[in-house]
């Protein structure tokens, strides 16, 4: 009887229990890119379902939609994410336009520290304003513009013979800018086993964002400053400074010499395709990507191998990534809130990595055998030690807008001279600054 | 009583309804009935006009949350000012107008051959109809393809009759020829329209008029420009109508070819309005615009049509 009593209270407790944990199950949905982190994405978070008993649906939009789409669902206070993955860009809007739930006092609740990763991450993907300590978003996934190339061709004795006559030097990866030009230019229509080959594949897409960061991976290492003084809004002088005019007129260089034919509109999915199908030596994207570049068992393994995006001047890269944000419309920020510091937690981190998400806590980028766990690891670090982003204001669409058009109508559609596409891009910059009252 | 629809729906009705409806003036009961059309209409259509025009005077985006500031007439100005809008302007009318020219010229023909009865006649015309039965995405996906520099059918077809290297010239990244690009897609994908409506209208000119024509022993190319062209004529300005209005608003089929580029050299009103609503999400700028082209097509639909009701007369 004594025995029964017991069961039945176990029983009766055991279905309390999983009433009230079915009482605060939630289901949170995930807002992202469509890409390969996301996958890896999904995987990890079988985990977090396991451990707390919410379940995760994900939404996942390709890239060119993603900011279309996602910024839209913000403004209308739209509730299909709980959780967004968003662009670095959108910090300030994010905040500002209150999108996204302040997480300092939940931060500091649940002991989590912006000091555990990379301050640059922090810095990109969580701070608004800029540099200070209110934070919008944890640093979900560093990411940066790098590049890869074809290394059994840059390792085949006869190519790299030709290419010693033709430059000089040795065939390697390039030390700058202008290097890498160079080599492009050189492996630039070049017969490799019967095929037409191509020097690289550059971003030149006109829609969102992709010449955009393409020629910031040029005018970066030229040393280019969006003011004069931080802060100022002061961009005259700066943004149209020789320095740029050079950069701008080298990325049409780039693009003119050293690109396949037709890649007038090209952007990540482009660059892929072109090195995955043996079109081209060299391309450049996102770090995000080479882990799958790597698995390709095309191209992959030991034909291809990773350089950062080389100085000129000075060292500096396109900063990609995200932060992860709670949206302010959703009905279970506190369920999210718990997703947030799962996520945080550094085994989670190094998992996250081990998956092909790039992680940006300190406890996986600083451990020593972090640099040799993937071919592109080091360089990964290197990049992240020397990123710079666009700007992140609120009204970043239309200063990204105008860039894409400036930029686009001077290199594909070779209008105008650099001086001239910059000059424009000043006033476009100074008319949105104006409007928003900030000059 | 004889038994019609209209008794037994009026003995259906109930006698309480039917006392006061009868206690209704004519004008009362065309109120009812016309009443729910007109509210809709002025819902969705002249309340959003209205409400349209209100905020082409403000600063207002819809993406902020910051009041609403009255900038007066700013806006017109500069959209009226801005050079880049008109290379836009200048943009959609080389569209609109070699569009409806092809269109035309290319229409009228398949109609008037498609007229002359031979063999096969119905299925050649169900195989010219078939592009405008497509969605223009996939329009748009399949001839980037065919455009493809390296890959495409139409860079070898022109190569293979010209002589010149297929991956030599970019329909798609050229300033030249992008523009042409989208011309020969939108022909290729409504020509089939145009040729269907000249070919109603070829087919309502009686045929005792040629008849008559023959007996009075006019030629062929005289029956064709005193006949067959006077007649048509009104079914052709209704296409140029059609396909110039459509055209004015295009956006899906040239978004999917160029996104506007290469530069800006395709990038048609629509398309620089939509990203000024809802890319940049310069609501009271766009408004504006929006305004301004609203009353641009209205104003040349008007005049038009106008054009139309005289030709139709004679």
């Amino acid at each position: 009887m004594k025995t029964l009593k017991l069961a039945s209270v176990s029983a009766l407790s055991i279905a309390a229990a999983s009433l009230a944990n079915t009482a605060q199950a939630e289901d949170l949905t995930l807002c992202w890119a469509a890409w390969d982190p996301a996958n890896a994405l999904v995987e990890l978070s079988k985990e977090f379902e396991a451990q707390s008993g919410h379940t995760m649906s994900f939404e996942f939009i390709p890239w060119p939609n993603f900011a279309d789409r996602m910024l839209n669902e913000l403004n209308s206070g739209g509730k299909l994410c709980d959780l967004l993955i968003g662009d670095s860009q959108w910090i300030g809007g994010g905040a500002e336009n209150g999108h996204y739930v302040k997480l300092n006092d939940f931060f500091d609740a649940e002991g989590i520290s912006m000091s555990d990763f990379a301050d640059a991450t922090v810095y990109a993907y969580s701070t608004w304003p800029k540099g200070t300590e209110n934070y919008y978003a944890l640093p979900a996934m560093g990411d940066a513009n790098g590049w890869f190339y074809r290394k059994d061709w840059f390792e085949r004795e006869d190519i790299r013979a030709a290419f010693l006559e033709a430059t000089g030097r040795e065939l390697g990866e390039p030390k700058t800018q202008k290097e890498m030009l160079e080599i492009a230019q050189f492996f630039q229509g070049r017969e490799i086993d019967g095929q037409t080959v191509y020097g690289a594949s550059i971003f030149t897409e006109r829609g969102s964002e992709g010449i955009t960061m393409g020629v910031t991976s040029a005018l970066y290492p030229w040393g280019f400053k969006y003011e004069n003084t931080p802060g100022s809004y002061d961009m005259d002088g700066a943004v149209n400074s020789p320095e740029a005019v050079e950069a701008l007129e080298f990325y049409k260089e780039f693009y003119e010499t050293a690109t396949p034919p037709g890649y007038t509109n090209s952007y990540m999915g482009e660059s892929l395709d072109a090195f995955k199908s043996g079109q081209v030596a060299m391309a450049m994207n996102w770090f995000a990507f080479f882990p799958g570049l790597y698995a390709d068992p095309n191209t992959g393994g030991d034909k291809i191998d990773f350089f950062v995006n080389p100085p000129q001047n000075v060292a500096g890269s396109t900063l990609g990534g995200q932060g992860i944000s709670v949206v302010a419309y959703s009905d279970k920020q506190d369920a999210a809130l718990e997703y947030i510091k799962w996520f945080a937690d550094p085994e989670v981190q190094a998992k996250w990595w081990d998956l092909g998400g790039y992680s940006a806590h300190n406890a996986v980028l600083n451990d020593p055998g972090f640099k040799d766990s993937a071919p592109f690891a080091g360089d990964f670090l290197e990049a992240m030690g020397s990123v710079q982003d666009f700007w992140q204001e609120p009204a970043y669409a239309e200063l990204l807008l105008a860039m894409q058009k400036r930029l686009h109508d001077y290199i594909v559609a070779d209008q105008g001279t650099a001086q001239e596409a910059l000059d424009k891009l000043v006033e476009d910059w100074t008319e949105v600054f104006e409007d928003e009252g900030k000059l | 009583m004889t038994d019609t629809p209209a008794t037994r729906a009026a003995s259906a009705t109930p006698p309480r309804v039917a006392r006061k409806i009868r206690g209704l003036s004519d004008r009362a009961i065309a109120w009812i009935f016309v009443g729910p059309t007109i509210f809709l209409l002025l819902a969705i259509n002249i309340f959003p006009l209205i409400w349209t025009i209100r905020l082409s005077f403000t600063n207002f985006k819809a993406n902020r949350n910051r009041p609403l500031e009255w900038v007066g007439t700013r806006n017109y100005e500069r959209i009226l000012t801005d050079s880049d809008i008109w290379l836009n302007m200048q943009a959609t009318a080389h569209f609109l107008f070699w569009t409806i020219f092809f269109q035309v010229l290319i229409g009228f023909t398949l109609a008037y051959l498609i007229n002359k009865k031979f063999k096969g006649n119905d299925l050649w015309t169900t195989i010219i109809v078939l592009p405008m039965m497509l969605s223009p995405a996939v329009v748009g996906n399949f001839w980037k393809f065919l455009y493809q520099p390296q890959i495409g059918l139409f860079n070898y077809i022109v190569g293979f009759f010209t002589g010149k290297d297929p991956s030599s010239f970019e329909m798609l990244g050229s300033v030249e020829l992008a523009p042409w690009s989208i011309v020969i897609v939108d022909t290729w994908m409504w020509t089939p329209f145009v040729m269907l409506i000249c070919l109603a209208g070829l087919r309502s000119i009686p045929d005792y008029i040629y008849e008559a024509a023959e007996v009075d022993r006019a030629s062929k190319l005289r029956q064709f420009f005193t006949i067959t062209i006077p007649m048509v004529l009104p079914f052709l300005m209704l296409a140029v109508l059609f396909r110039g209005i459509e055209n004015f608003k295009m956006f899906d089929l040239v978004v999917q070819l160029t996104g506007g580029g290469p530069g800006s050299t395709t990038e048609l009103t629509s398309i620089n309005l939509k990203r000024e609503a809802f890319e940049k999400w310069r609501t009271g700028y766009a408004s504006a615009y929006a305004i301004i082209l609203f009353v641009t097509v209205f104003g040349l639909a008007s005049i038009y049509v106008k054009a139309l009701n005289k030709v139709k007369e004679r």
